[in-house]
């Protein structure tokens, strides 16, 4: 691994955070070296026997300095601020087509889903010039998620996703690694972010030995741990209709409205009693013992598939963009889960 | 014999003061004077520096190769989380306050005793209960969470002595709070006649802010590894995701302490800073109101940015916004102490006692570190950044170049006053240029690693960094060195150093007043005060023939000592 | 018969700047102690506002009529405590030494009404593991977090009678004068933790139970 596969920018976010990084260096440089010149110089000029002259400021000079350079420091630090803002705010708006790739994390490995149905271990593979979402959680600790080509990182936690979007620039094998402490193997953790052309990705995925995709394994998990059994149409069981859920605002029992993310899905599953839709019972089982996270992805895909689609109920994916695509929810952001 | 060695012999016999009140063991260890504890906490301090010294000396030693030398995975992260544990609690948290803070504030402030002396045995008790719990986790195998405790990897996954290391920390910040509860007292209700708000040292306006953090602050991590070990040792879940729990919720409470608690370790290495270079550029410290706002500005805003550890940890955008914001906001009162300590320079009378060194190395390198801050709190920046060696250099910046540089800078100022003798100022200046270079070797090699993705908390690298571990490593090596020097030094001070007067360094403050070392009592009369403090601008004003040997300070209407 | 002499301690130059004192530093500490109970709080909050039914569940299922005694017992021995506080500016020896007695019996019962009331909780297996009865799950991110509070709670009582203990010993001995400035520290830290329940109880007792 050279430094390239660290340090190279390989997209137009990590370009204009190195413009940042290198205006803050300037700024910092010239400032230290201030500081620096003016202690050097009182030193010499001011050390005993020295024949400057002495005697006392008058007090409202000294004064005067000190408001003034309060009121410059101030201004150049909010500055500062106003500039990093900019960037990070710019970068907050993930594309409405980003193509998403789940990651699950555990002790000490990277596990990767492509959309189409891949499977990788420590290594994520993406087209070049495509908005990528990384959806991601752990199975056991916090672990992070870092691509120093990008500039990015984020934590990722257990029972929750997190994400991350970028669009890379540069092909080429870029280093992947964890970068939150995670216990005993935690520094090789690493893997690698493989950034190929558009044709050679849609190559790379045909070659996968998993042709299905993630929607229509999701299906298959669906009607097997017997979700269909109260969520389909014909049910008896007074359940709610998942078609064109997600995305959707969702009416709760107890007067609040979420929108169903990534997240409301999972915990559906996970803890149905946490969020009871409006005018149902809480009578739902947690499925917690009986699905795995890589289900969970699968299953989530699929619940997805049904909105892009309401009437077909699973929409053919390929390597590259949806048709249909992901609809882009109003609290997606790039760090964090939607507010 | 020649008269001046009779006249050192007659001086060599012990005057009569507080190290000579009592000769047992016993009456050191049921001491209640402040002067004793504050000795008792600097060999304790200087026993866990040490030892967290060498944990993170192997730590460096085995960052030589890119594979790792001779330490497994296990060994690696418990050396360096144990060297984060007793650097931050066991040696810089109380470093200043208990030591300097404990022997100097009733001096300063010309009382004969901190509010509650009991109180403050009671503290060092605290320490050492803690500490032994601390030592037991590291004599048991050590704990591997890092010191920053995160669950679930502490409560759930972690096979160290989490428990025993987290009981620790636990016991000895009840040491911190009860020192606080004292010096916030003291302040209030233990001031000499005349010793109005603005007349007192900049040094006790540090330590009475840093109480008030180390009061307000404490409680909270003292909660957040309370609730780890509720979850680790009994099960009860409060971060557990699977039944509910928000590990962030950790990290929030976590750093709520965390964060204030490293401006516990900066404000009173301010202090000393504060005091050390108006004596040597003799003049008075510039700007002396706005340096009070400075310290109980930095003090206030540093309990509103917690969050900026945190950018990365699943927080919404939002809330980054405002706490990179705050942090902005929080570097300010810092950058006018840079610039007043700086601007006390000019038209000064400057000489380079070792002293004066380490206070001029704090100005350079905390501006350096508060500066990498900046880029710490830039959003963008710190998401490439954190969890980096970027991010290690930077606080190792603040608190090893920024406070173990002044705590050196008050030691050899006060050594005198604390210990009746002077120390070799040939070596102690050599010591200090030593360490800067040592420093500078060390860290700043980490901040290009760290730009350059080096992560942190990594036994083993990728090749690239590794010509950038190796500097770091030998940096590392000369400043051990460095700071294995006063321990001789000193030592030898202790028994062939020559005798100490009442104020070696014609310096202001009331603790310059009395005797070196000071009686049990500090004054034979409370002294009353009518004098601005820092009044060497006294000397500035004669011609400049004298200005070359300044004279001695006017003594005070009473006085002690 | 008062005694001040005894009660000066260095390094305070009077009685009435040490009893000022005694004031400020509890105060203090009593200022870290409500940073102590709120991070505890904070975690309360956070999770009944992510989780209402769970702790509508949960909270369904703690003992009332125990919490309820208790909080009975402390409110009474906050009132011996002012008695004796008022009585020792009086100088009123027996008083004094009678309503420290009555409130450390007082807390001593709420200790034992406590154990009562865990010994029922356990009996129910309300311990937060495998084996917890009620469901949905985050009804044991209650249950963790009542087992947290009311033992950190027991404690800081525990604590406290033993303080109230030695000082009511100290005072029948006349080591210290019955105006000592110690009272008031004793009592205010006592006076925090009956507060402490004051506000435990509806959180943990009160949800929503009408």
């Amino acid at each position: 691994m050279t430094i390239d596969s660290f340090m190279t920018a390989a997209s137009d976010y990590a370009n204009e955070v190195d413009g940042t990084f290198w205006v803050l260096v300037v700024i910092s440089s010239l400032i230290t070296l201030l500081v620096a010149a003016l202690i050097a110089g009182f030193s010499l000029r001011y050390r005993r026997g020295s024949t400057a002259p002495r005697g006392p400021l008058s007090e409202r000079f000294g004064r005067d300095v000190e408001i003034g350079w309060t009121v410059a420091t101030l201004f150049l630090f909010l500055f500062i601020f106003w500039w990093a803002a900019s960037n990070q705010l710019s970068a907050l708006n993930v594309p409405g087509h980003a193509m998403e790739i789940h990651v699950v994390a555990k002790q000490w490995m990277w596990r990767v889903q492509q959309p189409g149905g891949a499977r990788e271990i420590n290594e994520i593979h993406v087209p070049e010039n495509v908005p990528i979402r990384l959806v991601m959680t752990s199975e056991d600790v916090i672990h992070d998620l870092f691509l120093p080509t990008m500039r990015l990182k984020q934590d990722v936690l257990p029972g929750r996703y997190t994400y991350l979007w970028f669009t890379a620039t540069k092909t080429g094998v870029f280093h992947l690694t964890c970068a939150e402490y995670c216990g005993t193997d935690h520094s090789v953790m690493a893997g690698r972010l493989v950034v190929m052309t558009a044709p050679d990705y849609a190559r790379w995925t045909n070659a996968q030995p998993e042709a299905d995709d993630l929607a229509h394994q999701g299906e298959a998990v669906f009607h097997s741990l017997g979700c269909s059994g109260c969520h389909a149409p014909t049910s008896s069981i007074h359940a709610p209709d998942l078609h064109g859920l997600y995305g959707r605002a969702v009416p709760l029992a107890d007067g609040r409205v979420v929108t169903a993310d990534e997240a409301y899905l999972r915990d559906s599953i996970l803890l149905p009693a946490k969020d009871i839709v409006a005018g149902y019972a809480p009578i739902m089982p947690s499925f917690r013992s009986a699905v795995t996270e890589d289900d969970l992805v699968k299953l989530i895909a699929y619940l997805k598939s049904l909105s892009s689609s309401p009437d077909a109920g699973v929409s053919p994916a390929s390597g590259k963009e949806r048709a249909g695509g992901t609809p882009a929810l109003p609290g997606d952001r790039r760090m964090g889960a939607p507010q | 014999m020649t008269d001046a060695a009779i006249a050192d012999a007659a001086v060599d016999t012990q005057p009569a003061s507080y190290l000579t009140a009592g000769h047992t063991l016993l009456s050191w260890l049921t001491t209640t004077d402040h002067k004793r504890i504050a000795i008792l906490y600097a060999v304790s301090i200087t026993l866990f520096f040490f030892i967290g010294g060498i944990a993170i000396g192997l730590v460096r030693l085995e960052l030589m190769t890119p594979q790792g030398l001779f330490l497994t995975s296990e060994a690696y992260n418990r050396l360096f989380s144990l060297h984060g544990i007793i650097m931050v609690w066991f040696f810089l948290v109380p470093s200043i306050p208990a030591t300097m803070g404990n022997f100097l504030l009733p001096l300063m402030i010309g009382a004969h005793d901190v509010a509650f002396p009991r109180l403050n045995l009671f503290s060092w008790y605290l320490y050492v209960f803690g500490a032994a719990f601390t030592v037991y986790a590291l004599i048991s195998g050590g704990v591997d969470t890092g010191w920053t405790f995160y669950t679930p990897l502490s409560t759930s996954y972690a096979t160290g002595y989490v428990v025993a290391a987290a009981t620790g920390v636990f016991v000895v910040g009840f040491s911190s709070i009860a020192t606080g509860v004292n010096f916030i007292a003291t302040a209030h209700m233990l001031r000499a006649p005349g010793m109005t708000w603005f007349r007192l040292p900049l040094f006790v306006w540090a330590m009475y802010t840093v109480s008030m953090v180390m009061v307000l602050a404490t409680p909270v991590l003292a909660m957040s590894l309370l609730l780890v070990i509720a979850e680790r040792a009994f099960g009860l879940p409060i971060f557990d995701a699977a039944r509910g729990g928000d590990p962030v919720l950790f990290q929030h409470l976590f750093w709520f302490y965390s964060h204030p608690a490293v401006y516990i370790m900066v404000l009173p290495a301010m202090g000393v800073v504060s005091e050390v270079i108006p004596c040597f550029a003799r003049r008075t410290i510039f700007g002396y109101a706005f340096m009070v706002y400075a310290l109980i500005a930095i003090a206030v805003v540093g309990f509103m940015v917690w969050g900026h550890h945190m950018f990365v940890a699943g927080q919404s955008p939002l809330a980054n916004l405002v706490f990179s914001f705050l942090s902005f906001i929080v570097a300010v009162p810092s950058a006018i102490k840079v610039f007043n300590w700086t601007a006390t320079l000019h038209r000064g009378e400057i000489t380079f006692e070792a002293p004066m060194l380490y206070a001029l190395g704090f100005v350079g390198l905390f501006t350096i570190g508060g500066l990498t801050g900046l880029f710490l709190a830039s959003v963008p920046i710190d998401i490439h950044a954190t969890d980096t060696y970027f991010v290690i250099a930077h606080f190792h910046f603040v608190m090893v170049g920024g406070t173990v540089s002044a705590y050196m800078a008050g030691l050899h100022f006060w050594w005198p006053k604390v210990t009746g003798r002077m120390y070799s100022e040939a070596w102690a200046r050599f010591a200090a240029i030593t360490t800067f270079l040592g420093f500078n070797a060390t860290f700043l090699p980490q901040f290009v690693m760290g730009w350059n993705g080096m992560p942190r908390r990594y036994h083993y690298y990728p090749d690239v960094f590794q010509a950038w571990h190796v500097m770091s490593s030998v940096g590392a090596l000369i400043l051990a060195v460095a700071y294995v020097l006063p321990l001789i030094y000193f030592g030898w001070s202790l028994i062939y150093g020559r005798r100490a007067g009442a104020n070696p360094w014609n310096a202001t403050g009331l603790e310059w007043q009395t005797s070196s070392p000071p009686p049990k009592e500090n004054f034979h009369r409370i002294p009353r005060v009518d004098v601005e403090p820092y009044a060497y601008d006294a000397f500035v004003h004669l011609p400049m023939a004298d200005n070359r040997t300044p004279p001695s300070l006017p003594s005070p209407a009473s006085g002690g000592g | 018969m008062s005694d001040a002499a005894t009660a000066l301690r260095e390094p305070w130059p009077d009685l009435d700047r040490q009893r000022d004192g005694v004031s400020v530093g509890i105060w203090l500490f009593i200022a870290s102690e409500v940073l102590f109970f709120g991070a505890l709080f904070l975690g309360y909050a956070v999770y009944r506002a992510l989780y209402p039914e769970a702790f509508r569940i949960a909270g369904a299922e703690t003992e009332v009529f125990y919490g309820s005694v208790n909080l009975l017992l402390l409110l009474t021995s906050s009132v011996t405590m002012t008695i004796a506080v008022d009585a020792s500016r009086h100088g009123m020896r027996r008083t004094v030494i009678a309503c420290l007695a009555l409130t450390i019996l007082l807390g001593a019962a709420f200790l034992m009404f406590k154990g009562l009331e865990y010994s029922a909780d356990i009996a129910k297996g309300l311990l937060p593991g495998a084996h917890f009865p009620l469901q949905p799950p985050q009804t044991q991110l209650f249950w963790g977090l009542y087992w947290v509070m009311t033992g950190v709670h027991a404690i800081h009582l525990a604590i406290g009678i033993a303080i109230v203990g030695v000082f009511a010993l100290i005072l029948w001995r006349r080591l210290l004068p019955i105006e000592s400035p110690a009272m008031l520290g004793v009592a205010t830290y006592w006076h925090f933790v009956d507060t402490v329940w004051i506000i435990l109880f509806p959180l943990l007792y009160l949800v929503d139970r009408s």
